[in-house]
């Protein structure tokens, strides 16, 4: 059946991806000029202590075999030890971390999705009144501003003299349930959603417009179909199509977003994280997050894909 | 003596035939190009705000009140008549760090989007002419390193090379490259099939001239929107690595390094955090504005629906 072999096709170049993406990580940390081991002790370090640290990062072996012993280690879970702080477990330092993560984007999508392809839809059916104008303005300038740019004006706004109510900075405390600390998400998540708004706004508005133009629409109104099912049935669900792949995008950008807008709010994630093990040089770390990273991402792009072949009309006949 | 009739007296001479349109014509072009995208409220709006910004970072020093590393007060005060916007963690005025910080920003930033884009379009011509299998493998190759998020890429290469600003700006060129070469290819794509293209190949020009005087002056429209689009990102990136730390060190005045300084006072003195943050999302907007007046001016763009 071709289309289980297309999606087999793509689920092999995703796995082909992962696997270059792992190179990538893995030589940009080791083969790039600079002696990780200096660069972890900094200048100073006796030559005994670098022959030490060179030991316990492997240094010694040669790269290929090390990219072979590390890769191995990753597939079960073992992403080594950390080289800050106590040397723990990487997979300890992440943990919690990755899962205080997944909650924000996950928070972030449900509230930023819906709304945006919602205005984006609006939008595209009020086109050219003076709403649509003001919509367009504001989503060509919010779509210009930098993530962290955003996050201040959120707290400016929010958190100082102007409106003192919900706090600056977004400190879990891990002995309370979460659900008795929702206010901690709420201007991360407003970053966040104000930051992929603008282009899912833009994508949902442009291929509705489309969709309403098409002779299909101009049919189901001819015979007589109320205007409600009309968006509802019709529409809606082919406008969507198109703004998966984009609207994937957005998500796999959220795994980036997080990096600064969990710093700007002092929130626990692996965005704040790989900020620290950067600092740090905490290799082991970073290698773990850059690759989970990247990994949300082929995922991401993998699903929208597969997502678009199930539901494509045209892309499951015209295979045939 | 028209173009036209240059090139008809150049054929029999041999290979030296202008095959694309004469320099003349081009320029009229750009020219018309520039107009219709000045007669655009958004790309009058930008240029402006963004000669303000420009002429902020490059005259503010010589009319700043003070030196920048200069303690005028106590730490976070709000603004009194020795320090117009109040003072910053370390007790040094606002306003002429606001006066001295915008040099960074730009130098680095306009580093990284030249280099980048110098890398792309390369990267993106080469792919798109070599065709079928060199293009599909560097553009694969491609894919992957646009995989990562654009700061996790440059964190990753901060990491690996340090965190020096030149270091930085190359980190951001770099990261930036596969996006850039993405849009050149596509560019490319359009005209590399074109009947000029297979004459010059038929006559014999090397490839790298054909690439060179043919291919490339055929794509400077969508790419000088690119360099617009690239150079509001590399803006927004820099700005951030310094937010993070990674950009400038202290004591330099720079716009990001001052955010991140000067946010836990924010409560009590928020025009040392408030005032960095609005230049940069000024400069952003008005970097977007020009690049969106271009393109509309290039694609034609209905000037009334904003429909592509």
């Amino acid at each position: 059946m071709p289309l289980t072999r297309l999606i087999l096709w793509r689920i092999f170049l995703g796995i082909v991806t992962l696997f270059l993406v792992s190179v990538v990580v893995f030589f940009a940390t080791n083969a790039l000029p600079g002696d990780p081991a200096t660069a972890i002790l900094g200048p100073r370090a006796t030559p005994q202590k670098l022959a030490e640290l060179r030991l316990q990062l492997g240094l010694d072996r040669p790269v290929v075999a090390r990219y072979g012993t590390w890769i191995g280690n990753f597939a079960t879970g073992d992403f080594g030890q950390s080289l800050a702080g106590m040397n723990q477990p990487v997979s300890t330092v992440i943990g919690r971390r990755l899962y205080n993560s997944a909650l924000l984007v996950i928070l972030a999508a449900l509230v930023s999705v819906p709304l945006s392809m919602g205005i984006g839809t609006y939008t595209a059916l009020k086109r050219d009144t003076k709403l649509d104008g003001g919509v367009t303005i504001v989503t060509l300038t919010l779509s210009a501003l930098p993530e962290f740019v955003v996050g201040i004006a959120v707290i400016l706004l929010f958190s100082t003299q102007l409106f003192h109510w919900l706090p600056p900075i977004s400190r879990l405390d891990p002995y309370q349930p979460i659900t008795q600390q929702l206010s901690v998400f709420v201007l991360p998540v407003l970053t966040l959603t104000l930051a992929v708004l603008p282009y899912i706004v833009r994508m949902m508005r442009a291929s509705t417009i489309e969709v309403l133009e098409s002779e299909y629409i101009s049919m189901a109104r001819l015979k007589g179909v109320p205007e409600s099912l009309v968006m509802r049935r019709h529409a809606v669900p082919n406008a969507v199509v198109p703004a998966i792949q984009g609207t994937a995008m957005q998500l796999a950008w959220l795994a980036g977003g997080i990096v600064v807008v969990e710093y700007l709010f002092a929130y626990p994630g692996i965005g704040s994280a790989l900020v620290d093990a950067v600092a740090n040089r905490d290799y082991p770390v970073i290698q773990a997050l850059c690759l989970i990273m990247a990994s949300v991402y082929v995922f991401l792009n993998l699903a929208a894909d597969i997502l678009t072949i199930l539901i494509t009309p045209r892309l499951r006949t015209g295979l045939r | 003596m028209t173009p036209m009739d240059t090139a008809v007296q150049l054929v029999p001479e041999g290979p030296e035939i202008p095959l694309v349109a004469p320099a003349r014509r081009r320029r009229r072009e750009w020219v018309s190009t520039a107009k219709t995208a000045w007669a655009l409220r958004r790309s009058k709006i930008g240029v402006i705000l963004f000669v303000v910004i420009l002429g902020i970072a490059v005259f503010g020093p010589f009319v700043a009140p003070y030196s920048p590393t200069e303690f005028v007060g106590k730490t976070f005060e709000m603004p009194n008549s020795v320090a117009r916007l109040g003072t910053d963690n370390l007790g040094r005025d606002v306003l002429t760090r606001v006066l001295y910080g915008g040099r960074t920003v730009f130098t680095l930033s306009l580093t990284a989007t030249v280099v980048g884009m110098a890398l792309g379009i390369v990267l993106g011509m080469f792919a798109a002419y070599s065709r079928r299998v060199v293009d599909e493998v560097v553009m694969r190759l491609l894919d992957v390193l646009m995989a990562f998020p654009m700061i996790v890429f440059v964190l990753l290469i901060v990491s690996a090379v340090g965190t020096k600003p030149y270091l930085i700006a190359l980190a951001v060129a770099v990261a930036s490259a596969p996006r850039i070469a993405r849009v050149a290819r596509g560019a490319t794509l359009e005209i590399v099939g074109r009947d000029f293209i297979l004459a010059s190949e038929a006559l014999g020009v090397p490839k790298w001239r054909i690439m060179l005087t043919e291919l490339f002056p055929n794509i400077t429209s969508p790419m000088f929107v690119e360099f617009g689009l690239r150079l509001a990102y590399s803006i927004g990136t820099i700005a951030a690595l310094s937010f993070l730390g990674f950009g400038l060190q202290p004591p330099a005045a720079d716009w990001g390094l001052m955010i991140n300084e000067n946010r836990i006072g924010i409560v009590i003195q928020p025009y040392a955090v408030a005032v960095p943050v609005l230049m940069i999302a000024l400069l952003t907007i008005a970097v977007s504005l020009m690049a969106d007046g271009l393109a509309r001016a290039i694609i034609g763009i209905d000037r009334k629906t904003g429909v592509e």
